[in-house]
Parts: C-alpha cells; sequence; structure tokens
C-alpha cells in the first residue's frame, strides 16, 4: 500500500488570486525516502500542510496511511510526525523539558520510543539542561527531529530540515534520515538544496506550483536527453553572453566555475573557433554527466 | 488527563522563567494596591487640627472630644481668635480649622439649628476633602446621638470652605477597582499573548498535528491564568485587610466565587482576541484598547457612571466589569450577599457563556 497519495491537488491564497499548488499529483510508498525538490516560493509548504492536515486543498483529493487529509484528519494527526519549516519547539524549555512535553502529549513516554531516537538524541544529550533557544542550528534540528519523531511515527514530514544548518550537520542528519528509513518509516521531506536531491529515493521537482517530474535521482540524470558540456574561459560574463549569441546553443547557463550548454545536434566541433574570435581565452570544453540541477534547469525551459 | 498536566505545567515553565511576565503579573497588583492605598490612608490619619472655640459649652466640647478620640485627628493646639488661625497655618503643621461660633449650644437648644466652620488647607486637594468628610462625619455622628430622645431634632450644619467631592465618598472604592481591572489585564492580555505567541513562533502547528484535542490546548493554555489570577485575587485581598486595613465585610467564599465567574469571563475574551489576531503585538494592542480603556472608563471605578451621558451609560453595560466592579464593592464594602446581587451574578454569568460559545465556535482546527 502507498503511504501518502496525492491526486490533482490545488490549493490557492487570497480567494484564488495566489496558486500555490496546481493540480499536483504523486504518490510515495511505504517505507521510501521521498524528496520534494524546488526553490523558495514553490509550492512546498503548501503541499505539507494539506498533508499534515493543517489546510484544506481547494481541490483535489490526499490520502496519508490510507486516511483521507479531509475527512479523516484525527487519524492523520494521531500517526504522522511533522516538523515544520521554521524551529517549532518551545525556545524557553530545556531540550528534555521540550522532549518530555511532546512525548506527552502524543500520549507516549521518553523511554518507550528511545531506541528510535537514540542515535540523535545521544548527540545532544550533553545539553539537554540547556534551554531550545539557546543552541546552534543543528543541535535545534536534531531537537525538532526527536520531537517529531517520539511517538514513532508512520510517516515523517520534514520541510525544509536542512535549510540554514552547517553543511556538516546537514550531512548528519541525512545519515540520520538513512537510518529512520531503515526501520520502516515513511519520510518524505523538502529541500531547496539539489545536491540533497540525489540522497532520496524518489524526488519531485516542484516549480510555481506544478510538479515538473517525479522519478529516482539516477532516472532523472539518465533520461537527460542531449549531451551536456561544461564550458571555461577567462571571462565568465563574455563567454556566457557569447555563448547565448552562439547559433547551435539551445541552453546555456552559469554553473559555479564553468558554464553548462547543450547544443542543437550535439556539435561542438566549431565552438573553440567561435568563442576565440570572440576574444575569449583559456577556453576549455568537456562533455560531463548530468546532474539534478541540470536536469531542473531544462524542466523548466 | 496526563497530557492536560504537562500542558498546564509547561504553562507555568513560561509564565516563571520570563521575568517580564512576572513582574507584570504580580508585581503590577501589589503596586497598584500599595500606592492607591496609602495615597488615601496614611495622611489623613492623625491630622492634626486646631481648634478655635468662642463657645467653650458642652456642645462645643462633646464635639471636640469625638474629634480627638477619632483617629484621623489630633488637635494640637485651642486657639482664641481668628489670627491665631492664619498664623498657625502659615506655619504649615496643621491640616484644618475646625471653628465653633459663640453661641454654638444657645443656638442649637433655641433655633434647633447652629452652625460650625471647617477651614481646610487646600493646597492637598484631596486631603482636604478628606478631612472635611471625616469631620462632617464626626458631627453628623453627635447630632444624630443628641437626636435620639428629642422630639424636634437639632441641627449642626458644617459650613465647609470646600467642595464636596463626590468621588471621594466610597474611599476604599479603589480595591474593588483595581481587582477588576488587574483580572482584566492578567486574564484577558496575557492569555489572549500566550496563545497568540504559539501562532507566532510555529509551536501552534505542531500541536494541531498532534492526538491533542485543539480545544483542550485553548482550556490548557488558559487554565494556569485561572490560577494566576486567583493568587493575585487572594494578593489583593490580603494587602487590603492587612495593610489597608480594610476588611472584607460580606463572604469570602463569595468574593472568590464572585472572582472565579469574572476570571473565567476575562479568559474567554482573551481567547477570543487570540483566535481572531496573529500577532503577539495586536492581540496586545487589542486588549489594552479594547479591554483596559472600557475598564477604567466605564466600571464606574474611576468616572462615577451616573455622571454619564445617556449613551454612554448604556454602553457601560456591556462592560463585563462594570458588573464584576459593582458585584465586589457590595460583597466587600457593604457586606451583601448573594441575595442582593444575583443580577449582577446572572448578568455575568450571561456574558461569559455568550463569550465561551462564540470563541469555541470560531475556534480553527486548522491553520486558516
Amino acid at each position: 500500500m502507498e503511504a501518502i497519495r496525492v491526486n490533482h491537488i490545488t490549493k490557492t491564497y487570497n480567494e484564488g488570486k495566489v496558486k500555490a499548488v496546481d493540480d499536483v499529483s504523486f504518490s510515495v510508498g511505504k517505507g521510501e525516502l521521498f524528496g520534494l525538490i524546488g526553490p523558495d516560493g514553490a509550492g512546498k509548504t503548501s503541499i505539507f500542510r494539506m498533508l499534515t492536515t493543517l489546510l484544506l486543498p481547494d481541490k483535489g483529493t490526499a490520502t496519508v496511511d490510507g486516511f483521507d487529509v479531509v475527512k479523516d484528519f484525527r487519524q492523520i494527526r494521531n500517526s504522522v510526525g511533522y516538523m515544520p519549516g521554521k524551529f517549532s519547539l518551545y525556545q524557553d524549555l530545556t531540550i528534555e523539558e521540550n522532549l518530555n512535553f511532546f512525548a506527552t502529549v502524543f500520549d507516549t513516554t521518553v523511554e518507550q520510543n528511545y531506541h528510535l531516537i537514540k542515535d540523535i538524541y545521544v548527540q545532544i544529550e550533553p545539553f539537554k539542561k540547556r534551554r531550545a533557544g539557546k543552541l546552534s542550528g543543528g543541535m535545534k534540528q536534531k531537537l525538532a527531529l526527536c520531537c517529531a519523531l517520539i511517538h514513532k511515527p508512520t510517516t515523517l514530514f520534514l520541510d525544509e530540515p536542512t535549510t540554514g544548518v552547517d553543511p556538516v550537520s546537514r550531512k548528519e542528519f541525512w545519515e540520520m534520515l538513512r537510518r529512520l528509513k531503515e526501520q520502516g518509516i515513511t519520510i518524505m521531506v523538502s529541500t531547496p538544496y539539489m545536491d540533497e536531491a540525489s540522497l532520496c529515493d524518489r524526488i519531485a521537482l516542484i516549480q510555481g506550483g506544478k510538479i515538473l517530474s517525479v522519478d529516482t535521482p539516477d532516472n532523472i540524470v539518465n533520461t537527460y536527453p542531449d549531451r551536456l558540456y561544461a564550458i571555461k574561459a577567462n571571462e565568465m560574463y563574455l563567454l556566457l553572453k557569447t555563448l547565448e549569441s552562439y547559433p547551435d546553443t539551445s541552453n546555456s547557463y552559469a554553473f559555479g566555475e564553468y558554464a553548462h550548454a547543450t547544443f542543437k545536434n550535439n556539435d561542438v566541433s566549431e565552438l573553440d573557433n567561435y568563442l576565440s574570435s570572440k576574444g575569449l581565452s583559456g577556453i576549455e570544453i568537456k562533455d560531463i554527466e548530468a546532474t539534478i540541477e541540470d536536469s531542473f534547469i531544462r524542466l523548466l525551459h | 488527563m496526563k497530557q492536560f498536566i504537562a500542558f498546564v505545567r509547561k504553562e507555568f515553565y513560561h509564565v516563571l522563567r520570563d521575568k517580564r511576565t512576572l513582574l507584570i503579573l504580580f508585581g503590577m497588583p501589589i503596586a497598584q494596591i500599595l500606592i492607591f492605598g496609602f495615597a488615601l490612608s496614611n495622611e489623613v490619619k492623625d491630622s492634626q487640627i486646631l481648634v478655635v472655640d468662642y463657645a467653650r459649652d458642652d456642645a462645643s466640647r462633646h464635639i471636640i472630644d469625638r474629634v480627638e478620640a477619632s483617629r484621623y485627628f489630633e488637635v494640637c493646639k485651642e486657639a482664641m481668635s481668628h489670627k491665631d488661625i492664619l498664623s498657625t497655618f502659615q506655619e504649615g503643621k496643621i491640616k484644618a480649622v475646625l471653628v465653633f461660633p459663640a453661641d454654638f449650644n444657645n443656638d442649637l437648644l433655641h433655633n434647633n439649628k447652629a452652625k460650625v466652620q471647617v477651614i481646610t488647607d487646600a493646597t492637598d486637594i484631596n486631603t482636604a476633602n478628606m478631612i472635611t468628610n471625616y469631620l462632617t462625619a464626626i458631627i453628623t455622628d453627635y447630632q444624630n446621638d443628641v437626636n435620639e430622645n428629642l422630639s424636634i431634632p437639632y441641627q449642626i450644619i458644617p459650613e465647609t470652605r470646600m467642595l464636596y467631592n463626590p468621588q471621594l465618598k466610597g474611599a476604599h472604592g479603589f480595591v474593588p477597582g483595581v481587582m477588576a481591572l488587574v483580572l482584566m489585564l492578567v486574564s484577558v492580555m496575557m492569555t489572549a499573548i500566550s496563545i497568540v505567541k504559539e501562532k507566532e513562533t510555529g509551536t501552534m502547528e505542531i500541536l494541531l498535528v498532534s492526538p491533542f484535542k485543539p480545544i483542550l490546548v485553548i482550556f490548557a493554555k488558559a487554565f494556569p491564568y485561572l490560577i494566576l489570577s486567583l493568587i493575585n485575587v487572594s494578593a489583593i485581598l490580603f494587602l487590603s485587610v492587612f495593610a489597608l486595613e480594610l476588611p472584607v465585610k460580606g463572604s469570602l467564599v463569595l468574593l472568590f466565587a464572585e472572582s472565579t465567574l469574572f476570571i473565567i469571563t476575562c479568559l474567554s475574551l482573551g481567547i477570543f482576541i487570540s483566535i481572531k489576531t496573529n500577532s503577539q503585538q495586536i492581540a496586545m494592542l487589542i486588549s489594552l484598547m479594547g479591554m483596559l480603556l472600557p475598564t477604567m472608563m466605564f466600571s464606574g471605578f474611576l468616572f462615577p457612571i451616573e455622571n454619564m451621558p445617556y449613551p454612554l451609560q448604556v454602553v457601560s453595560n456591556i462592560i463585563p466589569s462594570k458588573w464584576f466592579y459593582i458585584i465586589v464593592k457590595s460583597i466587600m464594602i457593604k457586606g451583601l450577599g448573594i441575595a442582593a446581587l444575583w443580577k449582577e451574578t446572572v448578568i455575568l454569568i450571561g456574558m461569559t457563556m455568550f463569550l465561551l460559545i462564540i470563541s469555541l465556535k470560531s475556534f480553527k482546527i486548522r491553520l486558516e
């Protein structure tokens, strides 16, 4: 059975003037680590809130663990774990008090499900008497995850859990998600970071409230239809301008210290000469593998 | 139930760990009571007065004795002429002068009417007012005692140099007033702010996505403030009895029961405000402007309602604190029981029910 099923849901704000989620459908299998990848304002949080029964969809239906998000909101609230994008625990309560409070609210105890949070909790346990407001970003996220996990949820909703967290803590966080997945918990996570996409089982690329593609990260990369080239030259700005004016270019954009580009007929034999003729030097052209971000950019065009 | 207790405990942590909240909660009522209390009571006690007795007869002697016996006055000096009055006033030691005309007793016996002059130092208007009131009361008291055995009543008319100030009639009316004010502030504002805070910080989002019933969230948030408000009521009563020597004449149980009722009215109001607003600032502004000001203006605590234009008198009826003020005043100062207060109590119960029902009806179990 699917853990999450979303059928053509639409969500608008301001009496229909702003379309946040536009006819979105996807499903997540039991025990899957599913990523919702997209920039800020793509509609990720709205989808999360509809699935956690906090918002009502304007159109369409959705189920979590087979329960309807509108009719059976009580059952869903009993069984899922939710970690909102903003750090949302009590800043003036200590780590220990926060955890105990949420355990009690969910009608359980910390001891009962300690095995679930043990790996994460041992990292913040030395600071358990410290108030949550005084913790670092990474520790806050770990505490929030503990609180969301303490009642052994069937499905875990994590809305941008790594935003504003340092790279090392981000890496640790994803390792934790991997381990939780092994315990059979379905995890739906959203992130604006493309590099985190490859850590998911499957991902949905979302932009402007619309899903562009749903697949495994490998498939998304492998189905990149064109040959992709990374190009470098002494002047980045001139290079981008020149690539745009090159008649065979189908798509080009900056990507770190390189420019990425695809070409009609996948032919780059004349490109080197063309760039030189425009006054660029130190030219380097490489045939490369597409990344998730390249796929995402292609889908946007 | 375990959940409820955990929630209430968490709420107490919030309050006890926030020094500013604590200060508002407990510092304010105590400060108010003490400021109001001592501004009113200290200066009148043992006020030095000068007596000019041209009569030197039985009646004037009796009145002077009574004045001296009261705890408010001390006759510091007796003078024989008007000249002494001015000079003694200028020394600044006395607060008032009591003048008996030469034929005081004679006038009383033959005309059934006599006059006494009360001159007060009006640089301090409040004290002057109060002294006038007390002296008048002592004289009236004497007059009543004398009249008990007479068919044609005597009349002693104190002529005062001060205007009678009706607001100071019930000198201790401020205790019920402060009580209404403090409860309004603590229950309405604190509750509204603490619920809106959960919305603002996003913790409400997590609480909603939990098995905890949303309605219970509201009750669990309101409950600690009921307790804190009752502690405040006790503190105010304790201070008024022991520091201000203003005893509770009526039933203490009834007073606490009525206070609990009024606190619940305020809590419902606070909950309603919190449902309709999304930021702590707005919740605070609405509580202050919408609740505190009407309480000050329309409860009858600072401004007598009878003196207001008719439309404002009508408006005052929808202010819960007006009814609570009447109830507390009646119990504390007049010593009345529930039989005399059932009307006000029913009105408060009605308001509470109405507010509770619309708050619970408009409470959202989702974010929008």
